[in-house]
């Protein structure tokens, strides 16, 4: 089912959470709603549900208009960072809820529930309470149970915001498995860049209630529509007016065409990685990020006069639309 | 993926310790039974003592008059009960999820009741309901007068014991269920009152437990007409008053079996409800 927001605004009081947003979210993808917290991601996810109204602007559904359609018709299925349990019924009670809710038959019900169970790894836990189970476990009772009415769409708010780094990565991959499976168009919100990257095939990527740039991971990470997107995408510093990544920049020990003089700072091994912090000569810091051999080869030291450059920078011009990215010389 | 739901395994040593520390601590235990004894235990034995055993005990409890008062306070207790569950989840209802002006003023007024002596709110509903009555509404002397005082100050029990429920209650399980297909109606049935029937369950046993007790907001309201309006406890009054203190104590203690009956039933009631928490 694919989804198209148009012109969408809300408001909270006097807090603008989205001006005049428009996405558009094919049928079957897996696409991440990501940006810092409060940038109206939210949001924009309990529009697309039903869950808010918008103050204006359209959703469609399908192509349909979906402003005037209940959360309960539209088809969804939504996933709470709280995971939003209820409480005093058992974990198959929950799954079965959104079918008992339709009075679907007993033996139909009993049927999907425990095929349910089956998919998310808690058969045996169906007589358990959620206060029974661990985080992990809950989320993926609420999966379940969001699965269970055979959503065309699959909304989940900041699923994973709740869980350990551990259960984080494997619900993670879970998630990604269960796309291929199932194939439902799937909505996620994120504050963890890291986490979209890994996850989505696309990326919107949303800040102070508007969208800076939707693309594939890719697409995000190579030719970023301005400095915050590059910056909330990955690791950023500045070699004069140039942003780069710190990974592009070449540290040697003997100038070459445009290289510019620095003296290194500090040097922190992360394991395999190692951070140079570098002062250039114009008085501005940045860094490097090499790898240990590099930094062995060079023999660098504290204080070292060393030459860098960068194998691939961008350089974003206020004046011309956000999209045109110049530069990528290399 | 499969996380492990195994119990994380505790060396038995350990374990033994933990249960020697959780058990053993007798200081706190002994406070709590020496203050339950003091103020519980002994008044209530002192009771059963005054009362004469064998045949005047019987006779003083199926006295007419005394079976008659046992009977309109356990009526007029269960159906202020009643009326409490209700209105007290409806009044609990409005504070949590409405807005209005004056709310804080409201929501002071539901524990006047408690702050009030009962004999002052007597009082007030015989000058406002009784004969001399500004609405001409006279229900002095009235089962409806002693129903309406037993009301008045059982008003905040199920109203405070449901509200905080309700305000902890979580607003995502209601838009999980609306996204899952429920109407406002299915919502309230299979959410929202289950997640509060234990409070209100018991909110209701206590206020139950009070207007069977109560004697101060009755004793001029009902002008105690034997027969009509006159509950157990100011029944007892009587007969303290009269001189028969084996009586009364042979009534108190009827009063007192019954109304623990039905504060057990309550609460195991309300237990099997709340096994979800564990």
């Amino acid at each position: 089912m694919s989804i198209a927001l148009r012109g969408v605004t809300k408001r909270f009081d006097r807090h603008v959470a989205l001006k005049d947003v428009s996405v558009d979210i094919e049928s079957g993808s897996l696409t991440a709603l990501v940006g810092p917290s409060g940038g109206g991601k939210s949001t924009l996810l309990r529009v697309i549900a039903g869950l808010e109204r918008p103050d204006s602007g359209d959703v469609l559904i399908d192509g349909q208009t979906a402003v005037d359609v209940p959360v309960q018709d539209r088809g969804i299925g939504f996933v709470f960072q709280h995971y939003a349990a209820f409480k005093h019924m058992t974990v198959w009670e929950n799954v079965a809820f959104g079918l008992r809710v339709r009075k679907m038959r007993r033996d139909a019900i009993r049927e999907r529930v425990d095929h349910l169970l089956h998919l998310v790894q808690l058969e045996g836990l169906g007589g358990r309470y959620p206060s029974q189970l661990s985080g992990g476990q809950r989320q993926r009772m609420a999966l379940a149970r969001a699965l269970a009415i055979k959503p065309e769409v699959l909304l989940l708010d900041e699923p994973f915001g709740a869980l350990d780094a551990a259960v984080r990565a494997e619900l993670r991959a879970w998630l990604r498995a269960l796309h291929r499976d199932v194939h439902v168009t799937t909505i996620f919100v994120t504050h963890d860049q890291g986490e979209a990257m890994e996850i989505a095939d696309r990326i919107v990527l949303i800040n102070r209630g508007h969208v800076e740039q939707t693309g594939t991971p890719r697409e995000l990470y190579e030719r970023p529509a301005n400095p915050f997107v590059m910056s909330f995408i990955g690791p950023i510093t500045q070699l004069g007016d140039a942003f780069v990544r710190p990974h592009d920049i070449d540290v040697r020990n003997i100038p070459a065409e445009s290289s510019l003089e620095a003296m290194v700072q500090r040097i922190v091994h992360l394991g395999f990685e190692v951070r140079v912090d570098l002062m250039l000569a114009d008085g501005r810091g940045a860094w490097a990020q090499m790898t240990r051999d590099e930094v062995d080869q060079l023999e660098l030291r504290l204080g070292q006069i060393v030459y860098v450059r960068s194998s691939r920078e961008t350089r974003f011009h206020s004046d011309l639309p956000s999209h045109a990215v110049l530069g990528n010389a290399g | 993926m499969a996380i492990s739901a195994v119990a994380p395994t505790v060396p038995t040593k350990v374990r033994s310790h933990l249960r020697s520390t959780t058990h053993e601590s007798f200081l706190p235990v002994g406070i709590v039974t020496t203050f339950l004894s003091v103020v519980v235990l002994l008044p209530l034995a002192a009771i059963v003592a005054h009362a004469s055993p064998g045949r005047s005990f019987w006779a003083a409890v199926f006295q007419p008059a005394a079976l008659a008062s046992l009977e309109f306070s356990l009526v007029a207790s269960l159906a202020v009960a009643v009326v409490n569950a209700v209105a007290g989840t409806l009044i609990a209802w409005v504070l949590v999820r409405d807005k209005f002006r004056g709310k804080p003023l409201v929501n002071a007024v539901v524990d006047l009741p408690f702050a009030l002596p009962t004999i002052v709110a007597g009082l007030t509903l015989i000058s406002l309901y009784g004969p001399r009555s500004p609405f001409g509404i006279n229900v002095a002397y009235a089962r409806s007068g002693v129903i309406l005082a037993l009301l008045f100050v059982t008003l905040p029990f199920v109203v405070r014991s449901v509200q905080p429920v309700l305000t902890e209650l979580d607003r995502e399980m209601e838009e999980a269920a609306a996204a899952l297909g429920a109407g406002i109606l299915q919502t309230y049935s299979r959410i929202i009152f289950p997640s509060i029937l234990p409070a209100l369950i018991s909110g209701t046993a206590l206020g139950f437990a009070r207007s069977v007790g109560e004697f101060g907001s009755v004793v001029l309201i009902s002008g105690n007409i034997p027969f009509k309006t006159e509950l157990a406890a100011v029944h007892i009054f009587g007969q303290i008053e009269s001189g028969d203190m084996g009586g009364a104590a042979a009534v108190s203690i009827v009063l007192l079996v019954l109304s623990a009956a039905v504060l057990v039933a309550l609460e195991t009631l309300g237990r099997r409800i709340v096994r979800y928490d564990g």
